[in-house]
């Protein structure tokens, strides 16, 4: 147990092997740290910036940062949560999110976050901001409207040699995701299906494909995100 | 002490969150005890007679007229709620909000399928008569001050009225999980 | 496969890490590239063609249509604004008949906006296919235009060059140097190759004991102890390390080492051959701002230079086993390409992203290796300490900031340049210097910096007070507040990797914000939801970029809030301008109405 780290998450005592990354680290103690561009085993964007906790008294995003022994974290803070919910909306107003029609609606991680974090007021204004829809893969379809620039897929979708089919077009708020046609098209069933499942939101659709869950029986209909890390505690 | 007035409508709606106030089921009756309705399609009163304690407002504002009942409603009620996805930020019909108005218009009466062959001498509809289509969809706290959301498409029977009880008695608002939800 | 695709790849050795350069020579000749392009390198290189366009899309000189034969990028900084970029943008297009971000029917002339071109100096300022045109007036504008309606080419319009070395062959330019102040340090007496000749008696643990002896802190506004950070990287694992020189100079208001690559490059050199040998690196590279590259090939010349002279390459400066070289790598127009992390990502040929931290450059920079970056100012310090000591270094400056520092002085004052000041001079005295009278606010650091009025003129210019990268912008009584800081946030929102999402679009939710209160529009709150929302900038992104880009708003509001205040009605809670004739015109319009309330 020589690599075992002790560290607290909002004053209570947790373990972890050393150098686990802190989103896991948490959810082995039964804190769920909530992650959107977070994807487990792949090198981390830290680009939604949802994760972000206080260590030692320094704002820094979990899913870039390692457990060492004697770490501080804050993370259930009014300050936290408040910035949360700041990134959450501005998610919201930054692309054009219609869930009553959207096939994730349900299934959205991002949504789901909104639910989490009570989005009630819509205090930032809707600037409507077109975006292309791309469907011109054979398996695929790329709704902008909906994309959060997470980079899951950019980081995670590759060819059999190992190109990224999907990367970021443009920069800043006119980034854009982008699909490699020639690539995508080469696709099996099961890796487009996997594309989709990748896609936090509704940004990467499988053609012919949606609205598959009825209302009830969706993963966010009844519990919040990351309820069940914090029912089950694996650690001691 | 009289019972608080509640008056509600549909702008640019489908009419789908009035229908969910009516989905309280048999609390429409502890409804009835709870308040009475001034101008609102439940009881089909078209103008306001008197001043209304809340306003419920379904639908964001997509035409000229929209603009004016909001106006209105908000003239005559000391609380407006903004209740569903389209009152809160356009909805669906806010999906041609991107689109130039021009465009809309052509699809709308001029090339779409089920009026490209129907309207052979290319007619806007015009009269002095119709409310004339805004720019694009507004919701409707950049209108008018809106004191409180509702979120839902439609929002859930629940979440109504839970939110009414609680503006009528002044307790605290509980809302579980389950209540709210932007679908 | 077409064979200017084909050689360029071959030229650069079919490296991907090249993209950067590959795409810089074709973009050169095909002024856009397309679909077809981007396959075509991604063939070769083993990419995928959105991977290609990933990087291409990424910057500003890539991703502009310069098929023009006249493309004219016109800065748009707050400084040329002050000196009347607005009538000069108006006399452009007037004069080529076309709007910006287009290119004329004619085919031309293109226009297109830019982000601080380094000349804050010598504003309203321009590039024209590569040159710089400085201090242009509309006169100039027609003039421009009408001979090159006749066929004048680009370099017959050069018709003054600037002093000092821009007359040099190599360079040929109308820039001027203004260098207003010389110092102890950077611009004193060189001996060039003085130190150098030291360097084979001294090894590479004295060089960094020395500087760190010396109390240098980096000069590219970070202010990180540069001996430790050497330190640091020389204690990192792995054989292979890299030096990477910052002259990315893209903070709005700084133009120092504008004239340091003009005028004193041997220096800079020097001072990336002391860096290398200090931590032995096996190269050197300066990686240059696309707005500075009209100074390329003056600087290659003078590498070649070193090179014959024996001070680059194998044993370099005669020291055995010292095989070290420099190159240059070009940007391509990207402010954020100048924090470190980012410009090693696009030295590797990839988008100006910035890393996560941990791991810092020092452990894992460029190509994965060991990497210190450092600041031109930073390098060139180090050469004279090594020559003079760290004592006499230390000697000059306050107690915690030791040195001179260059300071880029721009605005409404009457000798804008660059001044060589000792650490420790007040804003007051600062401002006495460069002539300027009737100063309303200052921003101290350029638009990620402060913006100070003048109850804090009185403080002094060093890390235990005011620390600054060296950008200085003056900005006089008749001005209004919240005209600068919009101009500075639309540059942060320009010029945000988009990596992060409140860097991405809050910023954007803080612009219209801004937008409305100078419309009229603003409600009380708006100032506190301004302030609320800016504090979370601080926060929550990734590199100082996002961290900083509320400040102009964040400081403004701090110490000008009455300019605020002024546009918003008092006790108003909420804002009735909705315009119902405005929205309904283009309706009303169509179908034939008139407009109607
Ligand atoms: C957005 C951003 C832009 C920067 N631009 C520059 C730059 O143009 N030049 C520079 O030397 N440092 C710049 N820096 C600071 C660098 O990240 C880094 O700290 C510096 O190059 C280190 O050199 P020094 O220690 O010699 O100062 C920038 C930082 C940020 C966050
Ligand atoms: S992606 Fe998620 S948040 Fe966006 S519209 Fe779909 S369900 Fe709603
Ligand atoms: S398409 Fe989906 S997975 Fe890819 S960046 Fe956008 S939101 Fe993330
Ligand atoms: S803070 Fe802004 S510029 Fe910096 S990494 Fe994040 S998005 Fe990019
Ligand atoms: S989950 Fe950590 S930044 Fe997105």
């Amino acid at each position: 147990m020589n690599d075992q780290v002790k560290f607290t998450i909002d004053g209570k005592q947790c373990t972890a092997e050393k150098n686990t990354n802190l989103v896991e680290a948490a959810k082995m103690n039964g804190i769920y740290i909530p992650t959107l561009c977070h994807l487990e085993g792949v090198k981390p964007a830290g680009s939604c910036r949802i994760c972000n906790v206080k260590i030692n008294g320094r704002f820094m995003t979990a899913c870039t940062t390692l457990v060492v022994d004697g770490m501080v974290i804050e993370s259930n803070t009014n300050e936290i949560q408040e910035l949360r919910k700041i990134i959450i909306e501005t998610l919201f107003v930054s692309g054009n999110h219609f869930c009553p029609a959207c096939e994730k609606s349900g299934n959205c991680e991002l949504q789901a976050m909104g639910y989490k974090y009570q989005m009630m007021v819509p205090r930032f204004p809707y600037e409507f901001e077109e975006k292309e829809v791309d469907a011109k893969t054979t398996k695929l379809y790329i709704d902008r409207n909906r994309c959060i620039l997470c980079k899951r897929c950019v980081r995670s979708i590759k060819s059999k040699d190992g190109k990224s089919i999907f990367a970021i077009k443009g920069r800043g708020h006119k980034a854009v995701i982008n699909i490699d046609h020639k690539l995508a098209n080469q696709m099996t069933d099961e890796e487009a299906m996997h594309a989709m499942e990748t896609c936090p939101v509704g940004s990467i659709l499988r053609k012919e494909r949606g609205y598959v869950d009825p209302i009830g029986s969706r993963k966010f209909d009844h519990k919040p995100i990351g309820s069940e890390i914090e029912e089950t505690v694996t650690v001691k | 002490m009289s019972k608080p007035i509640v008056a509600t409508t549909s702008l640019a709606g489908c009419f789908g969150c009035h229908m969910s106030i009516l989905d309280i089921d048999e609390r429409i009756l502890q409804l009835i005890e709870l308040v009475d309705f001034n101008k609102s399609p439940v009881d089909d009163i078209k103008e306001f007679t008197t001043m209304c304690d809340i306003g419920l407002i379904e639908g964001g504002c997509c035409n000229s007229e929209n603009v004016h009942v909001l106006k209105d409603f908000r003239k005559n009620c000391k609380i407006l709620v903004s209740v569903g996805e389209c009152a809160i930020m356009g909805g669906l019909p806010a999906l041609r909000n991107n689109i130039p108005i021009e465009e809309c218009l052509h699809e709308a009466y001029l090339n779409g399928p089920s009026t490209k062959d129907a309207n052979p001498d290319k007619i806007l509809p015009n009269n002095e008569e119709l409310p004339i289509i805004l720019d694009k969809v507004y919701p409707c706290h950049e209108i008018v001050k809106i004191d409180y959301y509702l979120p839902g498409c439609p929002p859930r029977a629940d979440l109504i009225w839970n939110a009414l009880v609680a503006l009528v008695t002044g307790d605290e608002l509980k809302l579980p999980y389950e209540v709210v939800k932007f679908d | 496969m077409s064979s200017l695709v084909q050689s360029t790849i071959e030229k650069y050795g079919k490296d991907a890490t090249r993209l950067m350069d590959i795409i810089t020579d074709i973009k050169k000749e095909l002024g856009v590239l397309g679909k077809g392009e981007f396959t075509e390198i991604a063939d070769q290189l083993g990419l995928s063609s959105v991977e290609v366009e990933q990087t291409y899309s990424f910057y500003h000189f890539f991703s502009t249509d310069s098929r023009a034969k006249y493309n004219i990028y016109l800065n748009d900084s707050l400084v040329s604004e002050m000196m009347g970029r607005h009538e000069i943008a108006e006399a452009f297009e007037k004069s080529t008949g076309t709007k910006f971000g287009s290119i004329s029917s004619d085919g031309l002339f293109s226009l297109h906006n830019t982000s601080c071109i380094g000349m804050n100096d010598q504003e309203p300022a321009a590039i024209i296919n590569g040159t710089i045109f400085p201090r242009i007036t509309t006169y100039r504008v027609r003039e421009l235009i009408q001979q090159f309606r006749a066929g004048k080419e680009v370099e017959d319009m050069v018709n003054s060059f600037g002093g000092g070395k821009n007359q040099s062959d190599l360079i040929k330019s109308m820039v001027t140097n203004n260098l207003n102040r010389r110092g102890a340090v950077i611009f004193s007496n060189y001996e060039p190759a003085t130190t150098l000749n030291k360097l084979k008696d001294l090894k590479p643990e004295q060089v960094i004991d020395e500087v760190k002896n010396s109390n240098l802190r980096g000069r590219g506004g970070a202010g990180f102890p540069t001996g430790l950070k050497w330190d640091f990287c020389t204690k990192s694992p792995g054989e292979v390390r890299y030096l990477l020189c910052n002259a990315d100079e893209g903070e709005p208001g700084t133009f120092k080492d504008r004239v340091i690559l003009t005028e004193i490059p041997h220096l800079l050199f020097e001072g990336m051959i002391v860096g290398g040998y200090a931590i032995s690196a096996k190269e050197g590279i300066l990686y240059l701002r696309m707005e500075y590259d009209y100074l390329k090939d003056y600087l290659n010349a003078i590498l070649d230079d070193f090179r014959k002279a024996g001070w680059l390459g194998k044993n370099a400066c005669g020291i055995e086993g010292f095989n070290y070289d420099i190159r240059i790598q070009m940007g391509a127009g990207a402010y954020v390409c100048g924090e470190e992390s980012a410009l090693i990502e696009s030295s590797e040929g990839k988008r100006g992203e910035p890393r996560n931290r941990p791991p810092f450059p020092v452990q894992v920079g460029y190509l994965n290796k060991p990497t210190v970056v450092n600041n031109v100012e930073t390098l060139c310090s180090v050469v004279k300490i090594i020559e003079k000591g760290a004592d006499w270094y230390k000697a000059m400056g306050t107690k915690e900031t030791a040195g001179t520092k260059l300071l880029s002085i721009s605005g409404d004052v009457k000798y804008p340049g660059v001044f060589e000041i000792e650490w420790g001079m007040s804003i007051d005295e600062m401002l006495e210097m460069a002539g300027a009278t009737n100063v309303k606010a200052v921003q101290v650091g350029g638009p990620s910096g402060r913006l100070i009025g003048q109850n804090e003129f009185h403080r002094t210019i060093c890390y235990e007070d005011l620390p600054t990268g060296g950008a200085m912008i003056v900005i006089g009584e008749h001005r209004k507040i919240l005209d600068v800081v919009k101009n500075f946030t639309d540059f942060f929102i320009e010029e945000s990797c988009g990596s992060c999402a409140p860097c991405r679009y809050l910023t954007v939710i803080l612009r219209n914000k801004l937008q409305k209160i100078i419309d009229g529009k603003g409600v009380t709150k708006d100032l506190d939801d301004l302030v609320m929302w800016g504090e979370q900038m601080k926060k929550a992104n990734r590199c100082g970029l996002g961290q900083t880009a509320a400040n102009p708003v964040l400081t403004s509001i701090e110490n000008f809030r009455s300019e605020y205040e002024t546009r918003i009605e008092k006790g108003k809670d909420f804002d009735t301008k909705f315009d119902l004739n405005k929205a309904i015109q283009n309706s009303s319009r169509y179908v034939g109405r008139f407009p109607q309330a």
